[in-house]
């Protein structure tokens, strides 16, 4: 019987070692947290932040090592995943959804040591940063493009719950819609959920019944592309490229582009250079994508579009650009104006010619 | 096409996985188990029906292999609950759990993936009928199965010897036993047929409905399934009425916010649910009618003593 | 051919041991399936199954996270020895968190012992409300319990929603969908400095102790236990089935919304939308896993936190996906809850015919 025990102590001993070895080893290499709040395999927002961890393997190779949790809720496992992740010895934790935005500072407090990173929050500490994308400025080019393409003068927009992301989006496509087409409509369907197929799909199904010929969404599965494809109509993809989806419907897609900022701020921190801040970045700095524009656009669409997207690059065009009064008529900014970053932060209201009401 | 037809044709498309898992799991509930493993069925054959389609090109391989994925799974619930005799409820809930692991596990290899979306009846100079057409007979294959199945398990329950004992054995499974009949050969065969039809439901999802395959996909629509057991009181007519119903408003609240009703989309999301108990209430209100309908023999364990 | 054959009794030794053999059985069968995928399975099994149990932080994170499960399983098991279907134990805990933490937020910058115990008291009356309508509808119109109450957890979730988008949200927040975080009586106290693990486990431990206690020696114990054993029998001995239905439905109810209130002002700390992450179904396997009994609830509610957290672990480790959490789950659930069958039955060979009645 003891010979037995031996065998299992000398065999439970010799995997310590080979563990603590293994840890030892790593111990040279910057190890890089990530938590996700859907499966990777959504292909939309958690399946974006999972491709910027992967440029960040392959920006720094063998002298990186990435791990990351998915399908975590922003409910209370949040903090003891972060918390997790910030014991396993890693220097910089990256965390994606808004929801983590309170456990990801209190696990902060506790390791004052470990750099984090919060994804569309506001609340910073010295060793948590926030960082976050205009998207607005990809619906910019893409309200463009559905107020010149739309045959019905109607838009279908496919919304998760009312926060001020999707707000923003929506009075930004609107806005450009209406500047080049002054006919065009835009019906809003909220789905109440970031994910359910389904529903994302018979929400897409009604808004082509209801005449929408160019579809947009705020919701993060393909189902309403791959509607629009079955459906012959057009859509945008949303978060990531969607193109096996809807080889013929996605006219472009807006991509979150996370790469380029995760590799600098995980060279931040081998250098010893990083340091907290905010990070709200558009299409100028590559966080947000525009994918290839379709043939299915014409010409001269493409060459507006196009240029749009250029000049918000360049900082020369906002999305937000004076005069825009709000939805019950009152003068939000005059002529000329663009709106403050606080401004958009916060937007918990429709502009001028949006139909519905937002809760309140 | 008119509009309504349109909004009628959602409703249909909204309702038939819910229809098909639900007539499934009645079948199971009428043998007198409680299955509560829908969901995990349900996204079995999402993945199953999916994958096959797209390996093979065949709708007809999909349908089948979603229906024999939807069934392994039922054997092993039916496995550990009637040879084994486990908790029904604990082992259904468990089968959730383990099915939407391997979904997701098996499905890895077919996320970002698209197929054919199951083709659409077209008779020549039928379909185009005004309104009858677009209506009945323009639909694909699934949606008359799904009725068909309704219609086929009524007559199965009602007017059949098979049916008859299926019956005898939810109601009371020692005295079907001491007949002579096969309580858990019966039961097993029911739990088999309502996994086939759980996974017929998740194959509508991924095959017809979305048509695509995503993780976790079937987002609670088994739960929903059950529920419209319990509405139906155990009646397939009756289920065919839940389904329509809960898939019905789930669209017209859609539709709604389309056509810019002021009521706050949280408030339109609660409907389904809040109209699908309304009704339940108006329809159950009669006392006379007593036990809810319940198969008495519901989620017991069965052992033969003899 | 083997044969099951009941025992007489419920065999006190296989009690305890089909537990172990469930867990070597999970342990070989999780073993195949990470060398199925190329996984180092030694590792993987001690990462998910072993590591977590001698781990002071683990451990603690067990607590946060079994005390809802066994604070609505306790509940639970009331209704389901009585054949009363609570399915929405989550939308119970779901308005105990609103209505508690509605009484935080109003009360928000008050300090005060006695807010805490009136939030509590608020969470709980707002799970009994939410199960009060199933309640309500299956005896007065004979609506059944299981349709009303699942449904309405759906609705529960949304009313969270509308709240936290709404007149809950945090006014400094930026029209994001959270409450304002709770001030600090407002707030659990912490057992262990430095960990998560609050006084709601003392009080899940109470409630155990008191659940027992009334199961074994109070009449109320009794007529739950006949009502589901045998209600026509119920019936007859005059005891009203709606009695118990309601009895039933304001233990669970209240429970869980006290588990609610308890998750909100304890890991979280405010109320956000996604607060409910499924335990009230979730407890459901744990309240029968704990064979309804409130020490086996005790246990099972520890076993289901484990493979959480040690799942977690896994994927931090190894880079599992989560999905073979789920998976791994799955298997410890169905080899605990077949094996149990060794502890009603004994096995035998099929000639040796047992002429017992129905055990």
């Amino acid at each position: 019987m003891s010979g037995i025990l031996k065998k299992i102590m000398t065999s439970l001993a010799a995997l310590a070692l080979v563990l603590s070895v293994g840890v030892a080893s790593a111990a040279e290499k910057t190890k890089v947290g990530f938590i996700y709040v859907g499966p990777i395999g959504d292909h939309g927002w958690s399946y974006e932040h999972d491709q910027g961890r992967l440029a960040i393997e392959k920006a720094f190779g063998d002298n990186v090592e990435t791990t990351y949790v998915e399908n975590v809720s922003e409910g209370p496992d949040a903090e003891r995943v972060i918390q997790q992740l910030a014991r396993a010895g890693t220097d910089i934790i990256f965390t994606t959804s808004f929801g983590y935005m309170n456990p990801t500072l209190k696990v902060a407090k506790r390791y004052p040591d470990v750099k984090f990173e919060h994804a569309t929050g506001f609340k910073q500490a010295p060793n948590v940063a926030t960082y976050s994308a205009r998207f607005y400025e990809g619906r910019h080019v893409i309200g463009l493009i559905a107020g010149s393409m739309t045959k019905t003068n109607t838009i279908g927009y496919i919304a998760s719950f009312p926060i001020p992301e999707v707000v923003r989006g929506i009075n930004a496509a609107y806005l450009a819609a209406k500047s080049v087409n002054p006919d065009v409509k835009m019906k809003v369907i909220w789905v109440s959920t970031w994910f359910d197929p389904g529903k994302e799909a018979d929400a897409a199904k009604a808004l082509i019944d209801q005449g929408a010929d160019i579809l947009m969404q705020h919701t993060d599965s393909p189902a309403a592309m791959k509607i629009a494809e079955d459906q012959g109509i057009y859509a945008f993809g949303q978060a990531s490229n969607m193109h096996t989806f809807g080889p013929n419907a996605q006219l472009t897609a807006i991509i979150d582009n996370w790469g380029p900022y995760y590799v600098s701020r995980v060279k931040a921190v081998m250098d010893g250079t990083w340091s907290s801040g905010d990070t709200w970045d558009g299409i100028g700095a590559g966080m947000v994508g525009i994918s290839d524009f379709s043939d299915k656009i014409p010409a001269d669409v493409r060459k507006l579009a196009g240029d749009a997207r250029d000049a918000l690059a360049a900082g020369k065009l906002h999305a937000f650009t004076g005069p825009i009064n709000k939805q019950d008529g009152s003068a939000w900014l005059v002529a000329g104006e663009t709106a403050n970053d606080g401004d958009l932060a916060g937007m918990n209201f429709y502009v001028e010619g949006v139909e519905g009401s937002l809760p309140q | 096409m008119d509009l309504t037809i349109l909004i009628l044709q959602g409703v249909i498309v909204a309702a038939t996985p819910l229809l098909f898992a639900a007539i499934g799991e009645l079948v199971v509930e009428r043998a007198g188990v409680l299955n509560l493993g829908v969901e995990g069925m349900m996204i079995i054959g999402a993945v199953a029906g999916f994958s096959v389609t797209l390996e093979t090109g065949s709708h007809m391989m999909g349908i089948l292999a979603a229906m024999l994925g939807g069934m392994v799974f039922a054997c092993l619930f039916g496995f550990l609950t009637q040879v084994l005799m486990s908790n029904q409820v604990a082992t259904g809930l468990s089968l959730t759990i383990f099915g939407l692991g391997i979904a997701a596990l098996w499905g890895q290899a077919y996320s970002g993936m698209t197929t054919e979306p199951l083709a659409k009846l077209d008779i020549p100079g039928l379909t185009s009928i005004p309104i009858i057409g677009p209506l009945l007979l323009s639909h694909d294959i699934l949606v008359y199965m799904s009725i068909g199945l309704t219609i086929g398990v009524g007559w199965f329950l009602s007017k059949t010897r098979p049916g008859l004992i299926l019956r005898a054995v939810g109601e009371n499974h020692d005295a079907a036993h001491a007949i002579g009949y096969n309580v858990v050969g019966v039961r097993m065969l029911a739990i088999m047929f309502g996994g086939a039809c759980a996974g017929l439901g998740g194959a509508y999802l991924s095959m017809v409905q979305t048509p695509l395959w995503v993780e976790n996909m079937t987002a609670g629509r088994g739960w929903i399934a059950l529920a419209i057991v319990v509405f139906a009181a155990w009646k397939p007519n009756r289920a065919l009425l839940g389904a329509y119903l809960f898939g019905g408003v789930t669209v017209l609240q859609l539709h709604a916010q389309g056509f810019g009703v002021k009521i706050d989309a949280q408030y339109l999301s609660m409907l389904p649910y809040l109209v699908t108990i309304g009704v339940l209430v108006v329809i159950s209100r009669d006392k006379t009618k007593a036990n809810l309908n319940a198969p008495a023999c519901l989620a017991k364990s069965f052992y033969a003593s003899s | 051919m083997l044969r099951l054959e009941p025992r007489k009794e419920v065999s006190q030794p296989m009690l305890y041991a089909t537990p172990v053999m469930a867990v070597a059985l999970t342990i070989a069968a999780g073993m195949i399936m990470f060398l199925a995928m190329g996984e180092d399975p030694v590792r993987a099994i001690s990462i998910i199954f072993f590591d977590p149990l001698f781990d002071s932080f683990s451990i603690t994170e067990m607590v946060v996270k079994a005390t809802p499960l066994i604070l609505i399983a306790i509940g639970l098991s009331f209704g389901f020895r009585a054949g009363v279907w609570n399915i929405g134990a989550e939308g119970q805990f779901t308005i105990g968190a609103v209505t508690g933490g509605s009484v935080a937020l109003i009360f928000w910058e008050v300090e005060g012992f006695w807010v805490l115990p009136l939030m509590s008291t608020a969470g709980i009356l707002g799970g009994m409300a939410w199960a009060a309508i199933p309640a309500f509808l299956r005896t007065r119109f004979n609506a059944n319990e299981i349709l009303v109450s699942l449904m309405l957890t759906y609705v529960a979730i949304l009313v969270l929603s509308v709240m936290t988008h709404g007149i809950l949200r945090d006014p400094d927040g930026y029209n994001f969908p959270e409450s304002r975080l709770f001030h600090d009586s407002a707030t659990l106290p912490i057992l262990i400095e430095g960990t998560r693990a609050h006084v709601g486990f003392i009080v899940a431990l109470l409630v155990v102790a008191t659940a027992w206690v009334l199961l074994a020696r109070h009449i109320i114990g009794f007529q739950i236990k006949v009502m589901g054993q045998a209600p026509h029998a119920a019936r007859f001995g005059g005891f009203l089935e709606s009695r118990v239905v309601w009895l039933c439905l304001m233990i669970s109810g209240g429970l869980a919304g006290l588990a609610g209130l308890f998750e909100a002002a304890g890991p979280v700390g405010q109320l956000v939308p996604s607060l409910p992450v499924g335990y009230g179904f979730t407890a459901i396997i744990v309240a029968f896993l704990g064979r309804l009994n409130p020490i086996g609830i005790l246990f099972s509610g520890f076993v289901m936190a484990l493979t959480y957290i040690g799942g977690e672990s896994a994927q931090i480790e190894m880079n599992l996906p989560s999905a073979i959490t789920g998976v791994f789950q799955g298997m410890l659930l169905f080899f605990l809850l077949g094996i149990d069958v060794l502890a009603k039955y004994r096995i035998r060979w099929a000639r040796q015919y047992a002429s017992m009645e129905k055990g």
